[in-house]
């Protein structure tokens, strides 16, 4: 059967991996290239890669970033980060992206992800959702997370779902951060009505926090993760290793 | 020299990439004359069969790569570029393919068990039923990576690697210098390399 994912997700600003941090035999571990190269080689079975430059000289820099990554890595790449035209999905993918993840943009112009599936297939299209608890709801937040859009969680799931997203990552915003496991409520609500990949995101701590949560809700492909993998204190290996002896079945 | 045939479906970027990270002298082309003079030829593909089929026969492509199968010479598809091998496709209508494999392409929701999801996307071990040159640097049980909601459903003698989706699902098939991965090598990490490694030693 399918393996579940582990994905480390790479913030790149200026050509730089922010956040990143030591690792024994990388010596430079604020290059998105080299650090992608270390994560496909400890057994990562997915990279994404998330522009948070808002320039455009930023943007020129991020694609040759790819292009190279691309040339170097070869396990299925995802590009995020103020992607909000047909242009910007031709852009990265013409460096080298396999999947292309829309946020914000896509909660203004839902339309974005149905073109994109026309044009490109589902299978490229991933939405990525930030969401949290308001008044005993779940509601879905835009601009990382600044701004409340007031709609329903699983109302836009829905949505994006019908418009042709192919994979969903869902990033719980109160989980986010605190290092005690995934949202598995959040999680277990859009898995039960997702027939496409959902991507874990928010609140992995600890190795046991990816065996609990593959376990918990069976309708989740992949844990997505970013500081605890860059500083160190989850190494891949040894997750993967831990995750076979829990019976759970991965990549090795 | 390999060619890779670009009759204009999809990226060919991670493929020319994958293949020159292993020293392969390969070429993207869209020149019939080029895949004629080819030692060996990657016929990719991705998206619809129909949208695919049609560009690849009326570019005169598919034309060139069947000629270079029928001489014997190597000839790997990829994804939608190994459903292209059979004889046709059920994907949205009925399509030919070249026929240079007898089977044809179903739908992977006839075969697996209801509620997985489709399309297959993510790593799957691939059972190898046949010892194949292709294989020479894997080994059974090595994960590679599907995107796919449509597979090659065709005599057994065909089928070289499968892989378990909730049902039996055709990984690899092979017939004679004609052969062709479901999945995409050029994505599955080093396994992948290797089986790209394996086919450039072909020929």
């Amino acid at each position: 059967m399918i393996a579940k994912r582990i994905i480390p997700c790479l913030d790149v600003r200026d050509g730089r991996v922010v956040k990143g941090t030591r690792f024994q035999g990388l010596n430079d571990v604020a290059s998105p290239v080299d650090l992608a190269a270390y994560y496909s080689q400890q057994g990562a079975d997915e990279l994404v890669f998330y522009d948070i430059t808002a320039s455009s000289d930023g943007r020129k820099i991020f694609t040759d970033i790819l292009s190279e990554a691309a040339s170097r890595v070869f396990i299925p790449l995802t590009v995020g980060g103020g992607i909000s035209s047909l242009d910007d999905f031709d852009r990265v993918l013409k460096c080298g992206a396999d999947k292309v993840s829309v946020n914000s943009c896509a909660l203004r112009n839902p339309d974005l992800i149905r073109e994109a599936a026309v044009k490109y297939g589902s299978q490229c299209v991933v939405l990525s959702v930030d969401a949290k608890r308001v008044d005993g709801r779940f509601r879905v937040f835009a601009k990382g997370g600044r701004e409340d859009t007031g709609l329903d969680l699983m109302e836009w799931i829905k949505k994006g779902l019908d418009l042709g997203a192919g994979e969903i990552v869902l990033n719980s915003m109160d989980t986010d951060g605190v290092k005690e496991g995934f949202d598995l409520e959040m999680l277990s609500l859009v898995a039960a009505i997702a027939h496409v990949p959902v991507i874990a995101s928010g609140g992995a701590g600890k190795m046991e926090d990816f065996a609990t949560l593959f376990r918990a809700v069976p309708g989740v492909d992949a844990g997505l993760a970013a500081s605890i993998f860059h500083y160190g204190e989850v190494k891949i290996p040894e997750l993967k290793e831990y995750l076979r002896n829990e019976n759970i079945n991965v990549r090795i | 020299m390999t060619a890779i045939i670009d009759y204009g479906v999809g990226n060919l970027f991670s493929l020319a990439c994958s293949l020159k990270a292993i020293g392969a002298d390969c070429v993207v082309t869209d020149s019939a004359e080029r895949i004629r003079s080819a030692d060996r030829v990657i016929l990719p593909g991705v998206g619809a069969f129909g949208d695919a089929q049609k560009k690849l026969f009326s570019s005169g492509l598919g034309q060139a790569a069947l000629e270079q199968a029928q001489k014997g010479v190597p000839l790997l598809g990829i994804c939608v570029g190994m459903q292209l091998l059979f004889e046709r496709s059920l994907e949205f209508g009925s399509f030919p393919g070249l026929g240079l494999i007898p089977g044809e392409v179903r739908y992977i929701g006839e075969t697996i068990s209801p509620g997985l999801k489709i399309p297959q996307i993510g790593w799957n071990a691939l059972s190898i039923r046949k010892p194949h040159p292709l294989f020479k640097y894997i080994r059974d049980g090595d994960y590679v990576y599907f995107v796919h909601s449509y597979h090659a459903v065709t005599p057994k003698e065909y089928v070289i690697a499968d892989t378990d989706y909730g049902g039996v699902l055709t990984g690899a098939v092979a017939s004679g210098n004609v052969m062709g991965c479901q999945f995409h090598p050029e994505k599955s990490g080093e396994v992948g390399l290797n089986i790209l490694r394996a086919f450039l030693e072909m020929g």
